[in-house]
């Protein structure tokens, strides 16, 4: 099933409709409900290789559904900790649950600040009224 | 014009719907100065009989293989198609179809081409066939860009017993895929895996031929293992006719299996057109170019077939695609599936047995040298006939025998050597008038 | 309906061949094949009835209507197949010598002149096997001459529209180039400002195809010339939409320099359900070296195929191309002769008439003259009534007509891309433009029966979720899973394409 809208407080959003859940000195990281439902049912998860490193900005992997390709832009830089298996089995969990089993890698962060230049949920609810 | 069905008063009605007054005024978005201001140079239009009249005087003047008693083969064959293949190509629903883009509309033509890959899968071994490329050497060329980004290597290497046709498209594509192309030679008409080893170290992959260019068979499995070794993907290139008697590609190591799908179905036509095949292991889907149909359900649960893992190609991913190839070749390769299925395995088999023999026949009965005298070989072989090819073939050509393919054309030393192939059409009888003109 | 596969019983054969009484041949054990391929073992009428049920399944231009734009799918004239079966040219080996092959070097002679003087160029290389090929070649071609003017590193950039087929930006990666896209302009023209920003000494080149995939003809072209040779940089023209424009206008004049024919759209090679097709390039005086090797040249009486090119790219597929193609569209071209120009006038009005009265049924993008396509909108009926193109095009198949193109050029939501081409008569287009009209009104009075279209096909939507999830794509024989009662759940998606 998939989910209803929403975008939760705590996280912090990238332009690219990517989010982090930043605690401590990782992150975890998905795609929004607005990039979920604009692709339609996920079908593959590209993921990329655990330990490698990820810039911020830069695609760190790809999403695709039927129809669409999607890069995956990282929000924050570091290494790539752990990569959800779930999602790489189960694509269809980014869909159902994007904030929650449908997180898609984890980084240990190398510049951590670069947190602070993303976007709050209000920012990022303003973004996609513009769109 | 007999193609046109438009009348004066259609027109009229449709300009004046249109609201203009003229079919010169919807032309106005194109600047003046562009507009041709004369008609075009062409030779005036032919009625059909006069059409056909014109285009059989042009086919009359070529020494088809019903003209010629040809042994001629070095990629392109004139193996039988059967009266069923020339049936299901004139349906004109799969003759003039597009693209099966809208699977409801083609659930015929999808599962054709599902039935297709399945076949190929059969012959080659391997996970997954794409629904065809546009021919043998093309195939060589994707199976290069597929290697590259398995492997993250920018170096083939190919066998010189492959087609030299094959290995002059890889070398046309190479530069732009960012690749380098190393040929290992060959050694007394097979590829040595020694060699083959020491180059594939850092390479994406190797591209061996089996039966070779020469007709020859290569140690294939050693071959593949070599390639291997180096973690290079093992390609081979192989001959769809020969494999009811010849072990597939996926049994002997091989990441992915290519080949010319002609002599399966199609006739020579002069190069073309014909088909492609490649079939991988299933680790590659992702990396496929063109087509692929696969199996799903409707809304109401029954099976049916549609175009599938579409993000691969340029459609949707663009610049990023596997490849950029649409167009490809369905119809031959419908022309292949029927002819497979109307030999069935036994039948396929016989075919390869068949040719063999009629090879191992004429190879006794001409009493030439051969070239590679210590090599097994499948429908064809090279022999020397003692005086400059090109000349033997003028003589035996003169008295209606086409004696096979100059391989001077393409390798040194070889001046005096022909590439003789027999098919299942040429009968024993055939083959002695061959030997008779040749010792002429 | 059961796979050739399922109907297959061990020990049924169709096929027969001679038997010789000769040794039998000995594979040694190492290469020899160890199991069978399960090939289908049926009699020959079980085959043809197979066959002949797939093809009860498929729609062609035989069977109707089928203005799937950018695709150019008009009549396939039946005299083509009946030449093409000569034996003269059927059973032509392609390296028979020269001079047992002048009947088929002349034709190709002769093909490569028409198309030179079609295109307005100077030479033409057969070879290439697809558009896509042709779109290769060219690049190709680009490189090899900036290679030769010692430009090969400078030139790195080639420059598509974002109309473009999905074809343009690929065959660019492939030939080695990097990519940049142009904007299309509020009238669908290219954007002249961004295009003057983007086009400097980097610039190898522009692919473009005019008309574009909106069906409209760029009224700038002039400039747009001048802007890339001002640079020192080429013009290729993706020859898709030359139905539009033969006899009219031709690219060279318009300032192309290299230019692909898809001898499957315009010049009447049947499409086979998805090939095959021919992609000739021509090219303007200073390319022709590159061409790839061999050409076909006449020599007084006598027609040779030239392989001393040393500038050549090389070979882009075997042997001299697809012979047979040439074949058909050089009889196609043949029956025309130089009336050619009526087949774009009769295509443009076609398109035109088809415009004019579907224009206020759904909402068009580019108020303008079409030319032998044109793109509509169905964003106007997902808005009020929530239909898509996708739901239009399915209904469309239950008034038997094979759908437009959907979803393409990507700049229009919901698009609907329609080419009727020369070949259909005035009442067909008619009844394709009532068909659109009337589902136009059930949008409004009965949204459903779009949204479950088709309902009188074979099969009803299907589910490319699950195809693409599962990727079943060979018959698993004793394996293969039973997905019959297992319906659908996802919406069938949207078809893009991109010819």
């Amino acid at each position: 099933m998939a989910a209803d809208e929403s975008y939760p407080e705590e996280l912090r959003y990238h332009r690219e409709h990517d989010w982090a859940r930043v605690e401590g000195d990782t992150a975890t990281v998905g795609i929004t409900w607005y990039a979920q439902d604009a692709l339609g049912e996920l079908v593959h998860f590209e993921p990329p290789e655990e330990g490698a490193s990820v810039a911020a900005d830069q695609s760190y992997g790809e999403v695709e559904s039927v129809k669409a390709v999607s890069d995956l832009i990282s929000p924050l830089s570091g290494e790539v900790v752990e990569v959800n298996q779930v999602v790489v089995d189960e694509p269809e969990k980014v869909n159902d649950d994007p904030y929650g089993d449908g997180w898609l890698i984890k980084i240990r962060l190398s510049e951590p600040s670069e947190a602070e230049g993303l976007l709050d949920v209000a920012a990022y609810k303003a973004l996609l009224e513009e769109q | 014009m007999r193609y046109l069905s438009l009348t004066d008063s259609d027109q009229e009605a449709m300009l004046a719907a249109i609201g203009v007054s003229s079919v010169e005024e919807l032309f106005q978005d194109i600047p003046g100065g562009l507009r041709l201001d004369r008609p075009l140079d062409l030779e005036p239009a032919l009625s059909e009989p006069e059409l056909v009249a014109h285009l059989e005087e042009l086919a009359g003047r070529n020494f088809h293989t019903g003209r010629e008693l040809s042994f001629l083969g070095a990629g392109i064959y004139d193996h039988y198609v059967p009266a069923i293949v020339d049936a299901i190509l004139a349906r004109g629903e799969f003759l003039t179809a597009y693209t099966p883009y809208q699977p409801e509309m083609s659930q015929g033509v999808l599962q054709a081409i599902f039935e297709y890959q399945t076949a190929i899968c059969e012959l080659t071994g391997m996970d997954v066939s794409n629904a065809s490329g546009y021919d043998g050497t093309t195939v060589a060329a994707d199976a290069c860009y597929v290697a590259k980004h398995a492997t993250g290597r920018n170096k083939v290497v190919l066998s010189e017993a492959l087609n030299p046709q094959v290995r002059q498209v890889v070398k046309t594509y190479a530069p732009g895929f960012g690749l380098e192309v190393v040929e290992v030679p060959h050694t007394d008409g097979s590829t040595d895996p020694d060699d083959v080893r020491k180059a594939a170290a850092d390479a994406a992959c190797v591209i061996f031929q089996q039966p070779n260019f020469f007709g020859c068979l290569e140690p294939a499995p050693e071959l593949a293992a070599a390639a291997n070794e180096a973690e290079a993907l093992a390609v081979a290139h192989v001959d769809p006719v020969s494999l009811g008697v010849l072990e597939a590609p996926g049994r002997y190591g091989c990441a992915i299996a290519i080949g010319e799908g002609q002599g399966a179905g199609n006739y020579q036509s002069y190069g073309g057109p014909h088909y492609g095949f490649i079939a991988m292991r299933s680790d590659f889907i992702r990396r496929m170019p063109g087509r692929i149909v696969g199996e799903t359900t409707d809304t109401a649960g029954e099976r049916g077939y549609v175009l599938t893992l579409q993000t691969r190609e340029q459609h949707i991913r663009r610049e990023k695609a596997t490849s950029n190839i649409t167009t490809n070749q369905t119809l031959l390769a419908l022309a292949g599936l029927a002819h497979l299925s109307w030999l069935g395995p036994q039948g396929l088999r016989e075919l390869g047995e068949t040719c063999m023999s009629l090879a191992a026949y004429a190879k006794d009965r001409l009493g030439l040298p051969l070239v590679f005298p210590e090599r097994t070989t499948f429908k064809e072989f090279a022999v020397r006939v003692g005086r400059p090819a090109e000349e033997a073939t003028r003589v035996a050509r003169e008295q209606g025998v086409h004696p096979g393919y100059a391989l001077k054309r393409d390798y040194s030393g070889m001046e005096d050597a022909l590439l003789v192939c027999v098919t299942e059409k040429r009968t024993p009888a055939d083959i002695d008038r061959l030997a008779e003109v040749l010792a002429a | 309906m059961k796979l050739i596969f399922e109907k297959s019983q061990k020990g049924r054969r169709a096929g027969t061949l001679p038997s010789y009484d000769l040794p039998p041949a000995e594979v040694p054990e190492e290469l020899r094949r160890a199991e069978q391929p399960r090939l289908p073992e049926l009699a020959e009428p079980e085959i043809v009835r197979h066959f002949t049920a797939l093809a009860d399944r498929t729609f062609g231009v035989d069977t109707g209507f089928y203005p799937l734009g950018s695709c150019t799918m008009k009549h396939n004239p039946r005299v083509n197949e009946r030449v093409v079966a000569l034996p003269g040219f059927r059973d032509l080996h392609p390296l028979q010598e020269e001079d047992g092959a002048q009947g088929a070097l002349e034709l190709m002679w002769r093909l490569q002149e028409i198309l030179a003087e079609v295109c307005g160029l100077h030479a033409v290389s057969l070879q290439p096997a697809a558009g896509s090929q042709g779109e290769l070649t060219g690049l190709m071609l680009m490189r090899a001459y900036f290679a030769d003017r010692g430009e090969a590193e400078q030139r790195k950039v080639v420059i598509t529209a974002d109309t473009a087929h999905g074809t343009n930006p690929a065959s660019v990666t492939m030939a080695g180039f990097q990519l940049q896209k142009v904007e299309t302009d509020a009238r669908g023209n290219l954007d002249l400002d961004d295009l003057r920003a983007k086009v400097n000494e980097e610039t190898a080149g522009l692919m473009l195809t005019n008309p574009s995939t909106l069906g409209l003809f760029d009224e700038h072209i002039e400039e747009v010339a001048e802007i890339f040779h001002e640079a020192g940089a080429l013009l290729y023209y993706d020859g898709a939409n030359l139905n539009a424009v033969c006899g009219i206008s031709r690219p060279g004049d318009m300032g192309f320099d290299i230019v692909h024919i898809n001898l499957h759209k315009t010049f009447s090679q049947p499409h086979g359900g998805g090939g095959p097709g021919g992609g000739p390039v021509a090219v303007r005086d200073i390319l022709e070296p590159f061409l790839p090797a061999p050409t076909v040249t006449r020599d007084g009486a006598e027609f040779r195929l030239d392989y001393n090119r040393p500038k050549s790219i090389g070979k882009v597929r075997g042997y001299t191309g697809p012979f047979g193609v040439f074949v058909r569209s050089y009889a196609f071209i043949r029956a025309y002769g130089p009336e050619l120009r009526r087949m774009s006038e009769v295509a443009v009005l076609n398109a035109n008439y088809m415009l004019s009265r579907l224009k206020g049924t759904y909402d068009l993008p580019f108020e303008r003259l079409c030319m032998h396509e044109f793109v509509l909108s169905a964003r106007n009926l997902k808005r009020d009534h929530g239909v898509n193109a996708l739901d239009v095009a399915k209904r469309l198949m239950d008034y038997g007509f094979h759908p437009p193109t959907i979803y393409f050029p990507l700049i229009v939501p919901e698009a609907l891309m329609i080419e009727p081409t020369e070949t259909e008569p005035k009442e067909t287009l008619d009844a394709f433009c009532d068909a659109m009209e009337k589902i136009a009104e059930e949008a409004a009075s009965d949204p459903e029966i779009l949204k479950e279209a088709p309902h009188r096909r074979p099969v009803r939507r299907l589910d490319e979720v699950k195809a693409a999830k599962r990727a079943i794509v060979k018959y698993g024989f004793d394996q293969h899973p039973d997905l019959r009662g297992e319906r659908a759940e996802g919406e069938a998606v949207e078809a893009q394409k991109g010819a």
